[in-house]
């Protein structure tokens, strides 16, 4: 044999011994697509910090070490699911992306659930924070990770009663997520006995709350439910002041709060606040060393719950496809129910039937300002739900993939 | 809905509405006099709230200095958008200067959310203007009562000056015929360039206005500008007294929407502004061009 021939069998046989651990992933990349608001009122608590937490997640992982490719792409659904849809479609269709991240607006997350599950894809939610996700939503191509409308109802609206509100106005965002909120606290506030007076519904991505504070006051209702995120709920808080809300003897319960509204708040006016929220930077050595890192790499913004959800689902799910030797997103999603879970942020857990990860859920109460340290110093525990109690019961959210 | 809480509500509207007359006066007046239509005002009034909140920050200036300095800061940004690129576009189509106006607020609007994220920062109420005064039917915060009595003084003030004197004579005539008032001795180029400096003078002073009660946000022009522009279109495009007039009734029909269908409270205005349109294409105020 000529020595060419002899360096050819070589080079082929060199070829044909690569990894067939790629065999089966399609295309041999794995593909993963953030997809959130960058651009509005949502975009701090995920936005471009949630590309930063899925990418670490990818090199914590050690993905190249294992010889597994990992590719991202990432866009801003502007709050609009028909965008959202648009984006998936595309994304799943031509772009070949295996899996969309974070989704928070639970408008474009039931959009997209659906698409999801009709592509045989994988979708893990963060940022979301709708029930109905894992209630009549559910697909088996769908996990919701960090926290959803019934663990804060349970959570913050438990508390708040029992700390003597016993008389509820709602002031409502008017699209899915709001009114998923409102119903879950309300049906908490009625069990344990508390009135509900009224409730007003303002339009997503309100500036000027005034004239609905006005109705908030005229109620006199004890506790005044801010069944809102992001900008609307630090616009109405904000406000409030203005109009002696607080002076006048009621007060706000902040139904879904993150760590980057009491930032932009500042602590003399988010002080007192009580929430639930399931992951805190401060926690544990672990946390702090993650948030560490993060900072410097999201314009110094310390991780949120739903950057924290974004880190722990991406390594579940190549934890996962690493087990399968595929991203099949039907077999994966199966998969990640299978396997327990195990992350530095929050801790041990599992995933259940219907696609609902469950964890410890925490609520916090907002220092004072001379209790802080400095500038993300923010959150004192009040108490740790146990994971038994955090989440709603599987068999009370009427997700067909549950077997009654 | 008792007539005191109804009162209430009203009280709002017109407060809100005083936000509205402000912006749109200086649109009105950037179109009315310059035949621009300037995009870039809702960045520009952004920009007004966060060069008072730098002045705070960084200088420990307060409110009341901001008041003076952010409109004069932001308007000499503005003379320099108008002499390095705006003013190549008067002798073309409106929808140009739209385009690029359009444009710088995409740029400016980006960088700022760029450096500062999209939550917003905080601005106190400066201590004079704390607290409120018991109506009865109502707490009325005294910033917001300070709010609307500012806005109307310096809305009529402007009225007044671009109206009935000299210099808005000259400003006025300098539009209608530029090459004869420029063979009497007068310096439209200059002219042209302090009145785009004043119109955004004039959305700076809104963005300072707004700073202690909106979140200092790179969002909040992009928020206002829309709903703007549909006042001034309602008010008539050329008319200063019209952007005056509807923006405060626009900000009472909002607050009325708030109250029986706030649903729709952020699509009422527009909702006027189409059946403006069928009836009197012009605006209510507008002169037929």
């Amino acid at each position: 044999m000529t020595i060419v021939r002899a360096l050819a069998l070589v080079l082929v046989a060199g070829l044909a011994a690569a990894p067939s651990a790629l065999a089966q992933i399609s295309d041999g990349i794995i593909k993963i697509g953030i997809l959130n608001d960058q651009s509005s009122l949502y975009a701090d608590l995920g936005g471009a910090g949630s590309v930063v937490a899925a990418r670490m997640a990818v090199e914590d992982f050690g993905a190249d070490k294992k010889g597994l490719k990992v590719e991202f792409v990432s866009a801003d659904h502007q709050n609009k699911a028909d965008v959202g849809s648009q984006i998936a479609r595309q994304w799943y269709d031509t772009d070949k992306v295996d899996v969309i991240v974070d989704v928070p607006n639970s408008g474009v997350a039931l959009a997209l659930t659906q698409i999801t599950k009709e592509k045989g894809k994988a979708m893990l939610v963060s940022g979301a924070a709708t029930a109905d996700l894992t209630g009549k939503a559910c697909t088996p191509n769908t996990i919701h990770w960090t926290y959803d409308t019934w663990a804060l109802a349970n959570g913050t609206g438990n508390a708040v009663v029992k700390t003597g509100g016993d008389t509820w106005f709602f002031l409502t965002s008017d699209y899915a997520f709001g009114h998923a909120l409102e119903r879950d606290v309300e049906a908490v506030v009625l069990k344990n006995g508390a009135k509900v007076l009224g409730k007003v519904r303002h339009p997503l991505n309100t500036q000027d709350f005034s004239s609905f504070l006005l109705q908030t006051q005229a109620s006199k209702a004890k506790i005044i439910g801010l069944a809102n995120a992001g900008g609307d709920t630090t616009n109405a808080i904000k406000q409030g002041a203005e109009f002696g809300i607080v002076k006048g003897g009621q007060n706000f319960a902040g139904l879904l709060v993150f760590l980057t509204d009491v930032h932009a708040l500042g602590l003399p006016t988010a002080q007192g606040l009580i929430f639930t929220e399931t992951f805190y930077w401060d926690a544990n050595e672990q946390t702090r060393a993650f948030a560490k890192r993060f900072a410097p790499r999201d314009r110094g913004i310390h991780p949120t719950m739903v950057h924290a959800g974004v880190y722990a689902a991406v390594t579940h799910y190549l934890k996962a496809v690493e087990a399968l030797k595929s991203d099949d997103g039907t077999k994966v999603i199966a998969k990640m129910k299978e396997m327990p879970t195990d992350d530095p942020l929050f801790g041990k857990g599992t995933v259940r039937a219907d696609g609902r990860k469950v964890h410890p859920a925490y609520l916090f109460e907002v220092k004072k300002p001379n209790e802080s340290k400095g500038p993300w110093d923010y959150y004192n525990l009040r108490a740790t739900i146990p994971t038994e109690q955090a989440f709603r019961p599987l068999d009370q959210g009427d997700c067909p993939l549950v077997k009654k | 809905m008792t007539t005191q809480a109804l009162f209430g509500q009203l009280l709002i509207g017109l407060i809100n509405g005083a936000f509205y007359a402000l912006l749109s006066l200086g649109l009105a007046v950037i179109f009315g006099l310059l035949n621009i239509i300037n995009f870039a005002h809702g960045a520009l009034y952004m920009m007004g709230a966060f060069v008072a909140y730098f002045l705070l920050q960084w200088a420990g200036l307060g409110y009341w200095w901001a008041l003076l300095v952010a409109p004069i800061v932001v308007a000499l940004v503005g003379t320099v958008l108008e002499r390095t690129m705006l003013r190549w576009l008067y002798h073309l189509d409106h929808l140009y200067g739209l385009l690029l106006t359009f444009g710088i607020a995409l740029v400016i609007e980006g960088l700022f959310r760029n450096e500062f994220g999209s939550s917003g920062l905080p601005y106190s109420i400066p201590d004079a203007l704390r607290g409120s005064y018991n109506l009865g039917f109502m707490f009325l915060p005294t910033y917001r009562a300070w709010v609307v009595v500012f806005s109307l003084v310096v809305c009529l003030t402007t009225w007044y000056v671009i109206e009935r004197t000299r210099l808005g004579a000259y400003l006025r005539a300098a539009t209608e015929n530029p090459t004869l008032v420029q063979a009497f001795g007068i310096n439209v180029p200059r002219m042209i360039t302090l009145t785009y400096g004043f119109g955004v003078g004039l959305a700076a002073l809104a963005g300072v206005l707004a700073a202690p009660i909106y979140q200092v946000n790179p969002l909040m022009g992009a928020n206002m500008i829309i709903v703007v522009f549909a006042v001034v279109v309602i008010g008539g495009m050329g008319s200063i007294m019209g952007s005056i007039v509807t923006g405060f009734a626009l900000g009472i029909v909002e607050g009325l929407t708030k109250v029986f269908y706030p649903e729709a409270s952020s699509t009422v205005i527009f909702v006027i502004m189409a059946l403006v349109l069928f009836v009197r294409p012009a605006g209510l105020f507008g002169r037929t061009a």
